[in-house]
């Protein structure tokens, strides 16, 4: 089988499998499947408001994958990205409120609040990594609690002890009514095309530029870079502050994009740990950051239509969802199978 | 005679490539059967086929006159064919009886049984004079007690036909010599070895027969009572080898490396370069002789920056470097060719290509601005795969999948093409072959006779011997004496080696020997 039917194949019966299981688990808890798959279906394509919808969730899930990718590919697992997203979130929304200034000052100033933000909440482990050889798995997570119960906090302050801030000005918001014209008033806005130029800056990082090159040879072989003369513990903090900038723009297009404002949260939004499957789907590149990305987006938005549509509680849905994800990060699985059969094939001549 | 395993015609294709082609192997019982090639001649591709880990594209294999199958390990052990690896395969917390018995654990009643799995590994260790301790910790042991207890687990399992992948490649030498007994022992209890090396004196020493294969090629099998190093030598490589580097006389001239009172200590405190002198002039080449572990790597770590100087200083080129940051080191006109050329020479998972301008890659023209450019990139690395013969399939194969030589000739070429004054070159020849060795010992030689510096630390006498124009001899830290290959013996040098002075007048030798370099 030559590689090019492999690579096509092995996501297809990925996908595939992924759906039989999902409809046998919909099955045994008595739900029709093929009602639940129209919804889900519908939630992501039926009409050009869900399309919509489903791209403004993408968002967030692209620039949260490429933080993660970002520092996977300098040897670091960055699983504080949840907790960088979060001070973004704040930062942007606090800017975005706090002042009234013209747009084309206002918005970018917002927007690098975010991306400041979350580079401080990435710069503090990388700097106790490269200075302490604290391993950032233990204070990314922890800073993560930090992040959430801080923000918690300021919130109420800024809002005189409410649980929401007021909506920020309009100069600093993403809001396009361009798209929300062409999306029949979803709330698609421009951080889409933000975290696109993203998607180009990590690659351009990665692969045209000396940083680049300095910050894979650390991540596959500290003693080589060491010896090559290169100073890793400077490349440990870079690159935890550029992907924790790309976690806190994450956070920016929540805050001046989807909702406006920034209210208190009861846990975590998810959308930093899935970064990581969506990092590790994409295979930490910034093209299959895209890929998992626009998976992870449409089935997470898709999946909100299958209560109310086919009348299927959100715990199934939510198993569904997880198992057709499961089976497409399976697709090694799926690869290994295949070699098999095609070399029984082989003996068998 | 007799045949416990043939090996008659094999093949082994992968992709377009032919790792092995025609090639045929015969096991007498009872002998020890030596499987010489050079770095990626397709020795252990062959070996894993008789493992079962491949399956030939052509030939067949026989053992004890059947023709046999053997589509996985589990058939070869259950024919008697044991593997002895090079890496070790043992769970590093677990004792040895734990080990051995991985896999297959007996049990009493839902139990693991050691207690008499441990007596049968006891008296497996009598028989064949192993000398091993079944409830000792593997990670408490040496790495020749390890490669014992892979050989109890292969005896465990009933093996009659041991395979040795490069038994010696990590061991000491003492080491080796009891491994060659254990061999013989092995031999005399009815067993029959296979002995995959690249090493000609271990197969002169233990050998019945040896196969020689080269580039995959079958090319025979000779008696090794017949035959002798320079034949096998010129067998596996395809030409003529020389074994004694042929050099002239070395004309040094100033300074490079000036090192003065030198005290480096590890990470414990402990000091491990003691007081330390030592100048290397253009145009000679210094040899460090000395025992792994003393001081030799924290004395190489201090110069090359990558490891602080308690006190003292190192000069390079007139220009103090003591305690600079390496990319410093580097740029006074350093080549490093490191001791681990895994950890610290190369980034294995790098192409090929991105590894030769680990050095250069931060300057013009490779990058400008912060931007950097492949393309010159792989011109260069093109140019050095074609200067240094290294063998790949071009700058994009990853370093990891070269064989070991191919790797160091990548090192070396990275390091002397950047022209340094002074080349420091550690190990540089470590588990490569005849072929191999050859050639790098011809371009250190060259280097000197360009007018550069050469520093050399090596664990190998007759490197040291063959290469240098002065010999260093390091002792618990210490240049103990200095000597020159011409007017001192290997034997002396051992001696020297071990802390002992050798004769009376050791003092009035050394100041004669001082007073030769000052000049």
């Amino acid at each position: 089988m030559s590689n090019r039917v492999t690579n096509i194949l092995v996501p297809l019966i990925s996908v595939i499998l992924g759906l039989i299981v999902g409809a046998i688990i919909m099955l045994v808890s008595g739900y029709n499947p093929i009602s639940g798959y129209t919804a889900l279906w519908n939630g992501i394509f039926g009409d050009l408001y869900t399309i919509g919808e489903t791209l403004r969730q993408i968002t967030p899930y692209l620039l949260a994958g490429l933080a993660v990718a970002f520092a996977f590919r300098a040897g670091l697992f960055n699983i504080g990205v949840e907790g960088q997203l979060i001070v973004g979130w704040f930062a942007a929304a606090y800017v975005g409120l706090a002042v009234e200034l013209p747009k084309i000052i206002h918005l970018p100033l917002a927007i690098l609040a975010a991306a400041a933000a979350g580079a401080l909440w990435g710069f503090v482990p990388g700097l106790l990594k490269a200075k302490f050889q604290v391993h950032e798995v233990i204070v990314t997570i922890m800073m993560n609690y930090i992040a959430l119960h801080v923000t918690n906090a300021l919130i109420k302050t800024v809002s005189d002890g409410g649980d929401r801030t007021d909506k920020i000005f309009s100069s600093a918001s993403l809001r396009s009514e361009f798209f929300q014209n062409l999306t029949e008033f979803s709330r698609l806005h421009y951080g889409i095309l933000l975290a696109l130029i993203m998607v180009a800056v990590m690659w351009i990082i990665l692969e045209k530029t000396t940083l680049g090159y300095e910050l894979k040879a650390v991540g596959f072989n500290h003693n080589a870079s060491k010896y090559a003369g290169m100073n890793v513990n400077k490349n440990i903090i870079l690159a935890m502050v550029i992907s924790g900038a790309f976690a806190g723009l994450a956070g920016a297009m929540e805050a001046l994009g989807t909702f406006e404002y920034v209210s208190s949260k009861g846990g975590f939004t998810g959308i930093g740990f899935d970064g990581i499957a969506v990092a590790l789907l994409g295979m930490n590149t910034p093209l299959g950051v895209i890929f998992g990305a626009t998976l992870f987006g449409s089935l997470k938005y898709g999946a909100l239509n299958m209560p109310n549509a086919a009348g299927i509680p959100l715990e199934i849905v939510e198993i569904v969802i997880a198992v057709i994800i499961f089976f497409v990060a399976s697709g090694y699985i799926i690869r290994l199978l295949l070699l098999r059969a095609a070399n029984k094939k082989k003996e068998a001549k | 005679m007799e045949y416990v395993v043939e090996m008659l015609n094999i093949r082994k294709e992968f992709g377009n490539f032919v790792a092995n082609d025609n090639i045929t192997l015969q096991l007498e019982k009872g002998e020890i059967h030596a499987l010489l090639g050079e770095n990626g001649a397709g020795k252990s591709t062959l070996m894993n086929v008789l493992f079962g880990l491949y399956q030939p594209e052509g030939g067949e294999i026989r053992v004890r006159g059947k023709k046999v199958d053997i589509t996985n390990p589990n058939i070869a052990n259950d024919l008697g064919i044991g593997m002895v690896h090079q890496h070790f395969m043992l769970v590093e917390n677990f004792s040895v009886t734990e080990n051995i018995i991985l896999g297959t654990e007996p049990t009493k009643m839902g139990v693991t049984n050691k207690k008499d799995a441990a007596k049968k590994v006891q008296a497996l260790s009598e028989q064949y004079g192993l000398n091993v301790d079944p409830y000792a910790i593997i990670e408490d042991i040496s790495v020749g007690m390890q490669q014992r207890v892979e050989i109890l687990k292969t005896l465990y399992r009933g093996a009659e036909i041991l395979i040795f992948d490069e038994p010696t490649a990590s061991l000491t030498p003492q080491e080796i010599i009891e491994l060659i007994q254990i061999m013989k022992r092995l031999i005399a209890e009815g067993k029959s070895i296979i002995l995959i090396t690249h090493k000609l004196k271990e197969i002169m020493d233990v050998s019945d027969r040896v196969t020689v294969i080269r580039k995959g090629q079958g090319i025979g099998t000779v008696v090794t009572a017949e035959t002798n190093p320079n034949e096998l030598a010129s067998l596996m490589v395809g030409r003529q080898v020389e074994f004694t580097t042929v050099k002239g006389p070395a004309f040094p001239k100033d300074e490079v490396l000036d090192i003065k009172n030198l005290v480096v200590e590890d990470y414990r405190g402990l000091a491990k370069v003691k007081n330390l002198n030592l100048n290397v002039r253009k145009g000679e080449i210094v040899g460090i002789a000395g025992i792994d572990g003393n001081g030799q790597t924290e004395l190489l770590e201090a110069i090359t920056g990558l490891r602080k100087v308690k006190s003292g200083t190192i000069f390079i080129n007139e220009k103090d470097v003591t305690g600079s940051k390496p990319r410093k080191v580097t740029e006074a006109g350093v080549g490093h060719i490191p001791q681990d050329r895994h950890k610290h020479g190369l980034v294995l998972d790098f192409p090929i290509g991105h590894n030769i301008a680990l050095q250069t890659y931060y300057k013009k023209p490779i990058s400008k601005n912060g931007i950097i450019d492949y393309e010159k990139i792989n011109e260069k690395a093109k140019q050095i795969i074609a200067d240094f013969d290294v063998r790949t399939q071009g700058p994009q194969e990853l370093a990891r999948s070269l064989s070991g030589g191919n790797q160091q000739k990548a090192i070396i070429g990275r390091e002397v093409d950047r022209d340094p004054d002074l080349l420091i070159a550690a190990l540089p020849t470590r588990g490569l072959d005849v072929g191999a060795i050859e050639f790098i010992h011809s371009r250190l030689i060259e280097q000197r006779d360009n007018g550069k510096a050469v520093l050399l630390i090596s664990f190998e006498l007759d490197e040291v011997m063959n290469v240098s124009d002065r010999i260093a001899v390091i002792h618990d830290g210490e240049i103990v004496d200095i000597v020159t290959p011409e007017s001192t013996t290997e034997q002396e040098l051992g001696l020297l080696m071990a802390g002992h002075h050798v004769r009376d007048n050791k003092e009035g030798v050394k100041k004669e020997g001082e007073d030769q370099h000052v000049e």
